[in-house]
């Protein structure tokens, strides 16, 4: 009962021509094959095609087919080590286990000394999100295309994308060996991606305000200093504070960092201790559920502000 | 009254400016942070560091090896985003609000990112020290739990705020979960992902130094000899090589970003 399969695409084929060509009434057979490609709607098989390969469909298979290509080869020559990885992976489970299951303190560390350890992390955080704020506060106000003129605005975000590009890591261990180790470089280390990341969200901010407020208050002869505290900051105040807290969440997960490598104390030194020195998992678990119970809440925090003074402004 | 008003709101902003001031007093005390004392030093800091932090000619030299682990760390950074965005993806599209699975999988996917994402990859880089010792693959799977986290976090938002309305269409001809999954989400969302993605191996370029400092692989380890070997022009060297890798990495991302949207 069903036709061959060749008819079918052959009629299909007949009347794709005959729609191509300009209707079904018109009877002119043309190739599919000869028509140029941005007309062809039939595939040559002579279905309907739901898909255009349009420029940005073509970038987009581009892109992932380097970004699989380059995966693959990296997976291919990356250096696994000398351990059977089988095994490595089954005691990993069984340290995790160990870690998140029975955490607890190994005679290393009092229950004070951890509990002081996040303190200071969190210490360390506030500091240099209170100062960068001070600092990202001007400079974003220099950055502001609507406050300050194009040429020193490019200027300080082209430093602060100099200031973004080297790991905090890096900041900390040279200001460490230029100050000294200690909360000093730990803080000043810091500052510099605090920075960069508040002059921009700043910046942005700043440039969203509506152009007709500012020539209103110009024509008035306000200055910039009034400018600036009278219209740009109370329209602001909730956006920048809400970026702050951001921030604030970002510098507690990089204090936690630098005191591990950097040895600028903290819990991060403490679990470093533990995770490198007594190999305690069990220590290394009670500090990683001390990180995370003050990150998860730093985090629904952020998450609330970012959904109502971000998204929804 | 309005006297009153204008009198309320200084003294609002006082207080907020006194007890934020107090907070961070009480901070420096604590973590025994002279501010005085740093801003005096810095000056003499950036001196010293004109001087001994800065790469000589004969550093350039070794601008190979370095130039060789830079490259390792960057491909290191793609492979390991790329395949936590295939993991993540696939937690996010089960875990959506909007097209998933429905029932307990959205609050399980959300717990699972969020302890997955705030738990330090310093942590993360200890515990698979110990079993898988001291190579790139460590480092490697650091990277990849840390991204995981934090893609499926961003993944989940992208999902659903692009999602909604095409999902819906397709549940009411009475389409399945994968005909829905693959002609509404993947093609809805491609854009997003990629995006995503690229970002983070611009983020990872930067952590995989952290990594490498810990797990002796890739340009991380290469600074850490440097700099424990006291050759500052080297270290130096090492940072302008990163920098110049994590700029044109943005630039190339940015490129990419106009091409597809």
């Amino acid at each position: 009962m069903t036709p061959p399969l060749w008819t079918e695409r052959k009629n299909t084929k007949a009347f794709a021509g005959e729609v191509a060509a300009g209707g079904v009434g018109a009877s002119v057979n043309l190739d599919l094959g000869e028509m140029p490609q941005q007309f062809r709607r039939y595939s040559r098989r002579g279905k309907l095609k739901t898909r255009k390969m349009t420029k940005s469909n073509t970038a987009l298979t581009i892109t992932l087919l380097v970004f699989g290509a380059l995966t693959l080869y990296t997976m291919l020559t990356i250096n696994y080590g000398k351990v059977a990885l089988f095994d490595a992976f089954m005691q990993m489970l069984k340290n995790l286990a160990i870690m998140f299951f029975q955490p607890g303190l190994a005679g290393h560390f009092t229950a004070f000394d951890v509990f002081e350890g996040v303190f200071i992390t969190i210490a360390l955080s506030v500091l240099t999100t209170f100062i960068g704020a001070l600092i990202a506060f001007v400079l974003g106000l220099l950055a502001a295309v609507n406050l300050s003129n194009r040429l020193l605005a490019n200027a300080i975000k082209a430093v602060m994308s100099v200031f973004r590009a080297v790991p905090t890591i890096l900041w900390v261990l040279v200001f460490t060996v230029a100050l000294g180790l200690g909360a000093g470089a730990a803080i000043v280390g810091l500052l510099f991606h605090s920075i960069a990341y508040l002059v921009k969200a700043y910046s942005e901010c700043f440039e969203e305000i509506d152009t007709g407020v500012l020539e209103a208050l110009r024509a008035c002869g306000a200055s910039w200093w009034q400018i600036v505290f009278k219209a740009v900051v109370p329209e602001k105040i909730s956006q920048m504070l809400s970026w702050t807290f951001i921030r604030f969440e970002i510098n507690f997960t990089n204090a936690i960092a630098v005191g591990a490598i950097a040895g600028a104390g903290g819990i991060g030194y403490q679990l470093f201790l533990a995770g490198s020195f007594y190999f305690s998992f069990r220590e290394v678990g009670l500090i990683v559920y001390c990180c995370l119970a003050v990150a998860i809440v730093l985090e629904i925090i952020a998450t609330k502000l970012r959904k109502r003074y971000i998204l929804h402004s | 009254m309005d006297k009153k008003f204008f009198r309320k709101r200084t003294l609002a902003l006082v207080g907020v400016f006194v007890l934020l001031m107090a907070i961070n007093v009480a901070s420096a005390g604590f973590v025994g942070f002279n501010p005085i004392k740093v801003i005096g030093d810095i000056p003499h800091g950036i001196v010293w560091m004109a001087q001994n932090f800065t790469p000589s000619l004969e550093s350039f030299a070794k601008i190979d090896t370095i130039l060789i682990s830079l490259g390792k760390t960057i491909l290191l950074s793609i492979a390991s985003s790329c395949i936590a965005a295939i993991f993540a993806y696939m937690c996010a599209v089960i875990g959506s609000r909007e097209a998933g699975l429905g029932g307990p999988f959205p609050l399980i996917i959300r717990g699972i990112a969020s302890v997955f994402r705030n738990i330090p990859v310093v942590a993360w880089a200890f515990i698979l020290m110990f079993s898988f010792k001291q190579s790139e693959f460590t480092g490697f799977l650091a990277l990849f739990l840390g991204t995981f986290g934090y893609l499926t976090r961003c993944f989940l938002e992208s999902i659903d705020e692009v999602a909604g309305g095409s999902v819906e269409a397709l549940r009411a001809t009475g389409a399945g979960f994968a005909p829905i999954v693959t002609q509404a989400i993947i093609p809805m969302s491609i854009t997003a992902v990629i995006s995503w993605t690229l970002y983070m191996i611009e983020t990872n370029i930067r952590d995989a130094t952290l990594i490498g400092i810990l797990t002796g692989a890739g340009i991380g380890a290469l600074f850490d000899v440097y700099y424990k070997s006291f050759r500052y022009d080297l270290a130096a060297l090492v940072i302008l090589c990163i920098v110049v890798a994590v700029i044109a990495c943005e630039a190339i991302s940015n490129y990419v970003r106009r091409q597809i949207i």
